[in-house]
């Protein structure tokens, strides 16, 4: 396995904000690959969950503006109300289409563009979620080279998200948070 | 999917469209156009890139169909109701004193947020000295919102964007619900032009006191975006607004300059220099 990622990016919707936090709870204030956050929230709140985050992330989470760079050393949220998507020249660009999965930030749309812009230099990880966003963007990025993880279903909060993507192709590796979070501070 | 696009493949697809039709998404963000001609070709069940190419040059339906769908029209009345509320404090203060208002919602879509900014005007007791400017590339919402009628669908989310904005009334009494639509109150049509312009092709037209246009840029790529910046720069007296998408900044442009930030956090700007 080539574990020397450009980019790590991260799915989830209802029961992932704990196992969110205990990733960035885990990971040094110098930790270098790039991590982007696709998360459901509320379209019409636009304050609170990034701060939520900064409480106990040693790494700043930042919701990008439109074109800006994606930067070693940054923690990235999508943004409400806004799909985020991941451009070819490594920057973000942000969306007002339509919902997607009645999502918007959509899981799938940042998986979707994010394998066509990073390829098999990202590592791509779907948490627990109650509905099936994220399932078809997280197989092209399979189908892309990406390396895949998903949440052990048995031990996710709400097993729809990681079982729709189980569904439609073999992860590379099915783990626990603990498991993810001992993953991703083993990379350089 | 049935077909992915490759990089040759969007430049071949925009070089005809430029070149038969005279609309240039050439310098659109990737990403976006990408993602929004595959969902055509699958919607459309279109198997080969000539085909594609075919349709495109000879079916103007096609086309027609083409353009709507790669332009993204989704948008709210008092979206963002933060942003309305620091324009009603800090900016409309500052611009009232004008005799002839000049304001230019660039991209105006299907009209949301003109009929939102012409509501704000009438509470603040300046509608009737004030021309609204509204434009956009695409024809087929530029017609919608020329009638006044808005997508009844989002109604409750249009209420609730005004209620949290503190608006003066009642959203509702700037409506009537006629089969299955919102008609805008004709008072409020009055003073708003329609006109059809394209910020990629077009001059800049006439200069205003204050330009809108949010949630635009966010489909060009950095160096249309820096182009049409440019053009609202041309576009604006000394002093003048304009006002972005939350996510979108003039950070990276050449323009950024000759702007001050009035509001970090919800994009207005004030032109400072000439």
């Amino acid at each position: 396995m080539d574990t020397n990622f450009n980019v790590i990016v991260i799915g989830g919707s209802a029961g992932s904000f704990q196992v969110v936090i205990s990733i960035l709870e885990s990971l040094p204030a110098n930790f270098q690959v790039p991590i982007v956050l696709c998360l459901h929230r509320p379209r019409h709140v636009r304050e609170g969950f990034k701060e939520a985050l900064n409480t106990k992330s040693k790494i700043m989470v930042v919701e990008p503006d439109d074109k800006e760079s994606i930067k070693r050393g940054n923690v990235y949220l999508a943004p409400a109300n806004f799909h985020l998507l991941l451009e070819l020249n490594h920057t973000f660009a942000l969306s007002t289409e339509e919902a997607v999965n009645f999502s918007r930030p959509a899981i799938d749309l940042t998986f979707e563009t994010a394998a066509y812009a990073y390829g098999k230099k990202m590592l791509i990880i779907m948490l627990s979620g109650a509905n099936s966003d994220g399932a078809k963007g997280m197989l092209k990025a399979y189908q892309k080279g990406a390396y895949t993880i998903v949440q052990d279903p048995t031990e996710a909060q709400i097993n729809v998200m990681p079982e729709s993507a189980i569904k439609l192709f073999k992860p590379h590796a099915v783990l626990s948070s603990k498991k993810i979070s001992e993953f991703i501070n083993a990379l350089k | 999917m049935l077909l992915e696009l490759d990089l040759r493949a969007i430049k071949a697809i925009m070089a005809l469209v430029k070149a038969k039709h005279r609309y240039d998404f050439e310098n659109y963000a990737m990403s976006s156009i990408k993602r929004r001609i595959e969902r055509i070709i699958d919607l459309k069940k279109i198997e080969t890139l000539d085909k594609l190419l075919h349709s495109l040059e000879f079916d103007l339906e096609f086309f027609d169909y083409f353009v709507r769908e790669i332009t993204v029209n989704t948008t709210e009345m008092f979206r963002d109701p933060a942003m309305w509320v620091v324009l009603n404090n800090e900016v409309i203060p500052n611009i009232k004193i004008i005799n002839n208002l000049r304001i230019w919602h660039a991209g105006c879509s299907t009209g949301e947020e003109v009929f939102s900014m012409a509501i704000l005007l009438q509470e603040a007791g300046l509608l009737e000295k004030s021309i609204l400017y509204a434009t956009d590339l695409n024809t087929n919402v530029l017609a919608s919102a020329k009638k006044g009628e808005l997508t009844i669908r989002n109604q409750e989310l249009n209420t609730a964007n005004y209620e949290r904005f503190k608006g003066k009334g009642k959203l509702a009494d700037y409506y009537t619900v006629q089969d299955g639509k919102m008609i805008m109150n004709k008072d409020l049509m009055t003073n708003i032009t329609f006109k059809k312009h394209d910020l990629v092709l077009d001059k800049s037209f006439l200069k205003f006191d204050l330009i809108f246009c949010r949630n635009v840029l966010i489909y060009f790529n950095m160096q249309l975006q820096d182009d049409v910046i440019g053009k609202f720069n041309d576009s604006l007296f000394k002093g003048g607004w304009l006002i972005l998408g939350t996510k979108e900044t003039m950070a990276f442009t050449k323009s950024a300059k000759k702007f001050n930030a009035v509001s970090t956090s919800e994009r207005i700007y004030q032109k400072t220099a000439i």
